[in-house]
């Protein structure tokens, strides 16, 4: 089957995704801090927008509360928040220049492949549709676990941890229409939550090593010192 | 339906009660209170399944597996409160803390409490998610809450490594849902785990195999499994006592509990496809590299907290081992050796929390002698440490001496591994111990106001658990065991 032969709004969707993917790599790619604020809340909205295409499409209500839900965290709320905190530490001038930009991105890639081949015995369920999207989330999740990695800023660390989150919602929604409502409201409770916290620590950092560069975090470790 | 409530409503409330109370004087025994309410609910829970088999409220389901954990959390829970009196009130008066840490210490304990308490209660693996998440959400704040730049970057890697991993665990779950919707009648259903359960073969064997990946990496980060367990020692050695117990003997428990019930709901489709062993596989290859890699790290550890975290990784390796192996001699060994390891493992954080006061240090070279300077807290260390090490009549013992036969049984040349690893552990908590507790202590160790009673319950508990496991345990025990492994604990060998 060609993706050309189903719905509009399937392909919508698909177009979409594939966006919410590029916004991965550009996450991984930026070297400033507020342009990649500025990303985040574009996938967040990418996100929002798949979703709310999901409840016109699929005649699911309840999934209209999750987009909204979405759109006020993910792309505005938690945003507005890092933009704040990165004012506050005086980082918003901040650019870091990435160890291995082409190395960093080949491995990207590299993670793409790689979920494409775990999704792929699910093949003969229901669509080939849905084979994609799952291998796009899982996609989206291992950038986002590559740019936490690869990065040595904690908000860039935050970011990853947050487009994390947006993946396995993307999975949600599109496979199996968004999980029941108490499910994704106690979700949404804990990102909410997840982010506070990560304000605090930003300022807890900061008080303790007068950085928020990760590689200083380096105290406790297996080597001791022989007092 | 009201038992359950009385369960898990004082660590509801407390939380948001003790966030507006100002007073320490007065939260603190507030604390306590709660847990006791909390501890009487479990207790009147588990008479409910008792007589009715399984109680059941919108959303909540306590069955024959999770109502012994139950009454374990809540009752380590309660017997932690009580330790805290008198350790927070030492940091308290050290000045170690502000008074806004003291606010949030006592909230978050409660919230703590209710999480565990509800991802064991709950039907929905997506609040299980959401639990165990919010767990980790409401420890981070009190491993940081000395604000030491140790204990921040202790807690700064707890929530990351956590975070990702319990993301792992989501996409899992969403991936169960998403099976789900093919195979059970009413879709929306598609979290619940009784419903999942009942139509188990139904669901798509190669969805759940990679959705039980997914979620063993998930919740396995949080039980500390190696190589996801770098977390674990850091955040009990940098965070308070009373955490620490907490952390390592109920919160490992929360996240092991929540693979066993992912675990049975993937055995029945991956035994219709004709790979009933997958699962088992990954849990034995986890488990024992675990059990190995933290008994060889007890060998070099200075820290006395951090000694005790990966005699953690260890027993959670072995029991998460045992429930790899399968059949019902090993899994009524991995349930036993749970709620065994619980009880001694916080036990001995509070008698360790205590020697680092009378100390003052956590460093394994500077507790010295505490036979001589308080010679309560050197029996309670030492016993605990004798009986944290396997050695009869405590009921460590019996699950590992339960776990070697069933290993004898069906892989005979792993049981050497096991042997060697329990003897290399053993070696290393004695070698560390024996000169802090009776050594000469330095002159300036003074006796601490130490709250043993806790200990003694605890301790006396897994001594009588060792002697003779009581009825009803061993009957719940066993239907457990019939759940999870689908025979009964002891069929072979009558």
């Amino acid at each position: 089957m060609t993706l050309l032969a189903l719905p509009l709004q399937e392909q919508a969707v698909f177009v979409l995704a594939a966006m919410v993917l590029f916004t991965s790599f550009l996450l991984l790619a930026q070297t400033r801090l507020v342009t990649s604020i500025h990303t985040f809340a574009w996938q967040g909205g990418l996100v929002a927008a798949i979703t709310a295409l999901m409840a016109w499409s699929s005649d699911a209500p309840h999934l209209y509360l999750s987009a909204a839900l979405t759109l006020g965290l993910k792309a505005l709320l938690i945003p507005w928040m890092l933009h704040r905190l990165v004012r506050r530490v005086e980082l918003d001038r901040h650019t870091e220049s990435l160890a291995w930009p082409a190395a960093t991105l080949l491995g990207g890639a590299g993670l793409v492949l790689f979920s494409y081949w775990v999704v792929l015995p699910i093949e003969h369920l229901e669509l080939a549709a849905t084979r994609n999207i799952v291998a796009i989330s899982l996609s989206v999740v291992l950038l986002g676990m590559l740019l936490m990695v690869a990065r040595r800023q904690i908000v860039q660390e935050v970011i990853g941890f947050m487009s994390i989150e947006n993946g396995l919602f993307l999975g949600a929604v599109t496979t199996a229409h968004g999980m029941p409502l108490v499910v994704e409201l106690g979700v949404a409770f804990d990102v909410l939550v997840a982010a506070i916290l990560f304000g605090v620590f930003f300022l807890q950092i900061r008080e303790s090593i007068e950085s928020l560069d990760a590689d200083r975090l380096d105290r406790l470790s297996e080597r001791e010192p022989e007092a | 339906m009201n038992a359950l409530l009385l369960t898990l409503l004082p660590s509801a409330g407390g939380m948001l009660l003790l966030a507006a109370i100002a007073r320490y004087r007065w939260a603190a025994p507030l604390n306590l209170g709660l847990s006791i309410l909390g501890f009487t609910g479990s207790l009147w829970l588990a008479h409910e399944v008792l007589t009715r088999g399984l109680v059941q409220a919108p959303g909540l389901r306590v069955d024959v597996l999770n109502a012994p954990l139950l009454v374990l959390t809540a009752f380590v829970g309660m017997t932690t409160a009580f330790f805290s009196l008198r350790y927070m009130a030492q940091v308290v008066r050290a000045h170690r803390i502000g008074r806004s840490s003291r606010r949030l210490y006592h909230s978050l304990y409660q919230a703590f409490l209710f999480t565990m308490l509800l991802a064991l209660a709950t039907d929905n693996l997506g609040i299980l998610w959401v639990a165990v998440e919010g767990a980790t959400l409401a420890t981070v704040l009190l491993v940081s809450l000395y604000r030491t730049p140790e204990s921040v970057e202790a807690a700064w890697k707890y929530f990351i490594l956590c975070g990702v991993g319990i993301a792992q665990a989501l996409f899992g779950t969403v991936l169960i849902y998403f099976a789900a919707q093919q195979a059970i009648p009413d879709p929306a259903q598609g979290l619940t785990w009784s419903v999942l359960h009942q139509y188990a073969p139904r669901l798509h064997p190669t969805v759940m195999s990679i959705a039980f990946v997914f979620a063993l990496v998930g919740y396995g980060t949080k039980v500390g499994l190696v190589p996801l367990h770098h977390w674990l020692p850091d955040a009990h050695s940098e965070g308070p006592a009373p955490i620490s117990a907490l952390l390592s003997g109920l919160l490992l428990n929360v996240a092991l509990y929540a693979v066993l019930r992912l675990k049975v709901l993937a055995d029945a489709p991956l035994l219709a496809a004709g790979h009933p062993r997958l699962t088992g596989y990954l849990l034995m290859g986890f488990g024992l590299v675990s059990f190995l890699v933290a008994a060889l790290f007890l060998q070099r550890q200075q820290d006395i907290k951090r000694l005790f975290a990966y005699s953690s990784i260890e027993h959670m390796g072995l029991a998460t081992f045992a429930f790899g192996l399968g059949g019902g001699l090993a899994t009524f060994a991995g349930l036993f050796h749970m709620l065994v390891h619980s009880l001694t493992k916080s036990s001995l954080f509070i008698t360790v929390g205590h020697a680092t006061q009378v100390a003052g240090s956590q460093r394994l070279q500077h507790i010295r002698g505490l036979l001589q300077t308080q010679p309560a807290l050197g029996w309670g260390l030492l016993l605990g440490a004798v009986a944290i090490a396997g050695f009869p009549p405590f009921g460590l013992f019996t699950s590992e001496f339960l776990l070697i036969s069933a290993t004898l049984d069906r892989w005979p040349f792993l049981s050497l591994l096991l042997l060697s690893g329990l003897a290399m552990a053993f070696a290393g908590i004695f070698r560390q111990l024996h000169p802090v507790v009776f050594g000469e202590p330095p002159a300036a160790q003074r006796p601490v106001r130490a709250s043993l009673l806790p200990v003694a319950m605890h301790l006396s508990l897994v001594l009588w658990l060792g002697l003779s496991v009581p009825p009803v345990l061993a009957g719940w025990l066993d239907q457990a065991t019939h759940l999870l492994a689908g025979v009964d604990a002891f069929g072979g060998l009558q």
